[in-house]
């Protein structure tokens, strides 16, 4: 059984279709790469995967584990294993960082019918994540992303993935924003987690985060269809012609 | 569904302490006139300056009523009130005094165990000394030997007047007078109980002191009166909690605090209001029209307001300080929740007369479903207050897009060394905010409750500890419903 089965998605935002029939499978232990120039659909495909409520879903279905993905609450794809680094990282003032993630990671283990952590026994855990990305342990206390810069937030995503442990990660532009050295910092981060057992969908615009982590495949994304699929080597072709070339000449491995 | 359609499912909030005890009472019939308050008075065996003084409460304010003088500046509407049509005095019927704990009716009792406040058990542990006024009176009064030997007094205003007059006479008004206001008028003329509390020279009081208020009765209004003086250098932290059972019609609640705070000296008091606010449709609740105001006499006296109001249809309310003192320091800190039909009109006034007095202001008003929540702030410098500083902090944050959020913010400012700031934002509780926490694991209600939490941490962390979970706890179950 494949870990994320997407077959023949369509949405719709207000009247407009922004996924026209997305075909796509992935297996525990790939990793997938989405890239496509502006409004093709990238975002739209990561939120509706995180199960945002806003878009308006007209044909498809989507297995996660084997379970109707489109069924399900955001919460409930999160407590089953599904994590979304977001492109903007929202601000919750006034809660701490460390009291935040203690409840993410709780209602997960909630829902997997483990015991929850205490503040004493997650604090440890939490800082070795920070220290692997080199995240400084202030942030504990900080309220969630106020006031973190651009690539603190970015780091502040990954923390949170390496600490909930998801089967599947969807990186929405995590790489946008980043310095170089945090681009490495958060690469590094990833490919740590890499594994057979979990998987992960990075939604880039450019190859430079590919560089730092390789992907087994690449899909290029244009216009609400995956109009090409390829392997890593895709992308180089990509940086080197443009997204135009792909639509003059549409010939995909999903024709 | 989108938020804001989820939103407005805004409905199935349950108000948890809405039973009824069924307790005999003793009640005056409706109506009020200058027989009342002399029944009232003669109830409680007052001696005479108590009479006189409500006498001229009630004879001031006849004459308001007469010009119609209730006051009408606050943003907030309801039918005109028939002060004819209410009852000025219940009280459960029991012995005249109660000596201990054991004559209290059992059914009062239970009722505070309902309300998860066992006066009983209470006795027993080390913390909170609690006075418990059950519609009129005050009927429990725990740790009162402990504390008198500090020479803390703390009883019941009744007992106070009988007991320590000098005390009374020289204090009563002198925050609040009668003439202030309609509703302190009414009080004055009308109050039939409350809880006093006495800290002398350098005693800092061991426990938190706490009165929980409890209106059972039907159709009755409630007006207690308290009364705290902190001697120099004494410490004080007062709690105060409200419920009522379920009513169809309105009951009004209009009681008058006055603290006062010798030199050195330091008052906190922190209310948790949750009177009832009515159901979904605005029938019924309590119209909480309160004056509170602290006066900071003494110099580097210190009092702060803590409040947290999630009940009440209307609540009318401005917690005062008056730094008369030099070098006294003021604070408010505030969380107003309205929900459903409720409206708040509340803030305070900090006024500055002392040279170096410092206020601190931040309020915190949350709206949803219909609710209008308006924030009314005085901060006045007069002449004489060189060096005076204020900051003051109004945040409005709101959920669905039915509900209102006002600021009136007067500065008054005469001495040209003062310092203000200002700080104001208004936002809505963002639908992002909510998908990040969910796509975390985190359910819709606890991730809306974690944004108000978040929201109102910086007045939450002036509350007593257990105050504080309540706090949160009230937030979460009067906004239950509210968003998906």
């Amino acid at each position: 059984m494949s870990l994320l089965e997407i077959k023949d998605l369509h949405v719709k935002v207000e009247n407009n279709e922004i996924l026209k029939g997305i075909d796509l499978t992935v297996n525990a232990g790939e990793v997938h790469s989405i890239m496509g120039p502006n409004g093709s659909g990238k975002s739209t495909l990561a939120q509706v995967l995180a199960r945002r409520e806003s878009y308006n879903i007209t044909k498809g279905e989507v297995l996660f584990n084997g379970k109707d993905l489109l069924a399900m609450k955001p919460e409930e794809a999160a407590c089953e294993g599904l994590f979304l680094a977001f492109q903007y990282p929202v601000e919750i003032p006034g809660i701490s960082n460390a009291y935040f993630l203690r409840a993410a990671v709780n209602a997960v283990r909630k829902h997997r019918g483990e015991e929850e952590l205490d503040a004493i026994d997650f604090l440890p855990l939490l800082k070795e994540k920070m220290r692997l990305l080199e995240m400084d342990e202030r942030f504990l206390n900080r309220p969630v992303n106020e006031g973190f810069s651009g690539g603190e937030k970015k780091r502040n995503e990954i923390v949170q993935m390496a600490i909930l442990e998801p089967k599947l990660a969807v990186l929405d532009e995590t790489d946008s924003g980043l310095d170089i050295d945090a681009l490495k910092i958060v690469s590094q981060g990833v490919n740590a987690m890499r594994n057979k057992n979990r998987a992960f969908v990075l939604v880039t615009h450019y190859q430079r985060l590919l560089n730092y982590i390789v992907p087994d495949y690449v899909h290029v994304l244009v216009n609400g269809r995956i109009v090409k699929s390829g392997g890593p080597e895709l992308a180089l072709e990509l940086e080197d012609k443009g997204y135009a070339w792909t639509e003059a000449e549409p010939v995909g491995a999903r024709r | 569904m989108s938020t804001v359609d989820q939103i407005q499912n805004l409905t199935d909030k349950e108000y948890k302490w809405g039973f009824v005890t069924s307790v005999d009472e003793d009640r005056l019939p409706k109506g009020l006139s200058e027989d009342v308050v002399r029944v009232i008075s003669a109830k409680k065996n007052e001696p005479e300056f108590m009479l006189e003084w409500r006498l001229k409460a009630y004879r001031y304010w006849v004459t308001l009523e007469k010009e119609q003088a209730e006051p009408k500046w606050a943003n907030v509407k309801y039918p005109a009130i028939n002060y004819q049509d209410m009852v000025y005095y219940s009280a459960p019927k029991k012995k005249p005094t109660l000596q201990s704990l054991d004559e209290v009716d059992p059914e009062v009792l239970r009722t505070y165990e309902k309300l998860g406040i066992p006066l009983l058990e209470q006795q027993r542990l080390a913390g909170v000394a609690v006075d418990a006024v059950f519609d009129s009176v005050s009927v429990a009064t725990t740790f009162k030997e402990k504390l008198s030997e500090l020479g803390i007094i703390f009883c019941s205003f009744s007992e106070a007047v009988l007991n320590h007059p000098d005390l009374v006479k020289k204090y009563l008004g002198s925050v609040v007078p009668y003439t202030d206001n309609f509703f302190a008028a009414l009080n004055a003329a009308v109050f039939s109980d409350g809880s006093f509390v006495y800290v002398p020279k350098g005693v800092r009081c061991p426990m938190e002191l706490s009165t929980y208020f409890r209106i059972n009765a039907a159709e009755t209004g409630q007006f207690e009166r308290t009364l705290i003086v902190a001697e120099e250098g004494a410490y004080v932290s007062y709690l105060e909690g409200c419920t009522a059972p379920i009513r169809d019609e309105n009951q009004l609640h209009a009681a008058v605090v006055e603290l006062v705070a010798l030199d050195d000296a330091t008052i906190k008091y922190s209310t948790v209001q949750n009177w009832y606010p009515g159901d979904k449709d605005g029938k019924g609740g309590i119209y909480n029209f309160v004056t509170k105001r602290g006066k900071c006499l003494g110099k580097n006296s210190k009092i702060s307001w803590t409040q947290v109001e999630t009940g009440s249809a209307i609540t009318w309310k401005y917690p005062s300080c008056i730094l008369q003192g030099d070098n006294s320091v003021g604070e408010f800190y505030s969380v107003a929740l309205t929900n459903n039909r409720q409206q708040a009109d509340t803030g305070t006034k900090m006024i500055h007369i002392g040279k170096n007095t410092k206020s601190t202001i931040v309020a915190k008003g949350i709206s949803a479903g219909y609710g209008q929540n308006t924030y009314r702030g005085m901060v006045k410098i007069l002449k004489g207050a060189a060096g005076a500083r204020n900051y003051t902090q109004c945040d409005s944050l709101l959920i669905g897009d039915k509900c209102g959020a006002h600021t009136f913010p007067y500065i008054e400012v005469k001495n040209a060394s003062a310092r203000m700031e200002h700080e104001a934002s208004t936002s809505k509780i963002g639908e992002d905010q909510i998908f990040y926490l969910q796509q975390r694991g985190i359910t819709k209600e606890e991730a809306v409750s974690m944004i108000i939490n978040g929201f109102c941490k910086t007045v939450f962390r002036e509350l007593p500890m257990e105050f504080a979970v309540e706090a949160q706890k009230l937030l979460s179950i009067s906004l239950e419903g509210s968003v998906g």
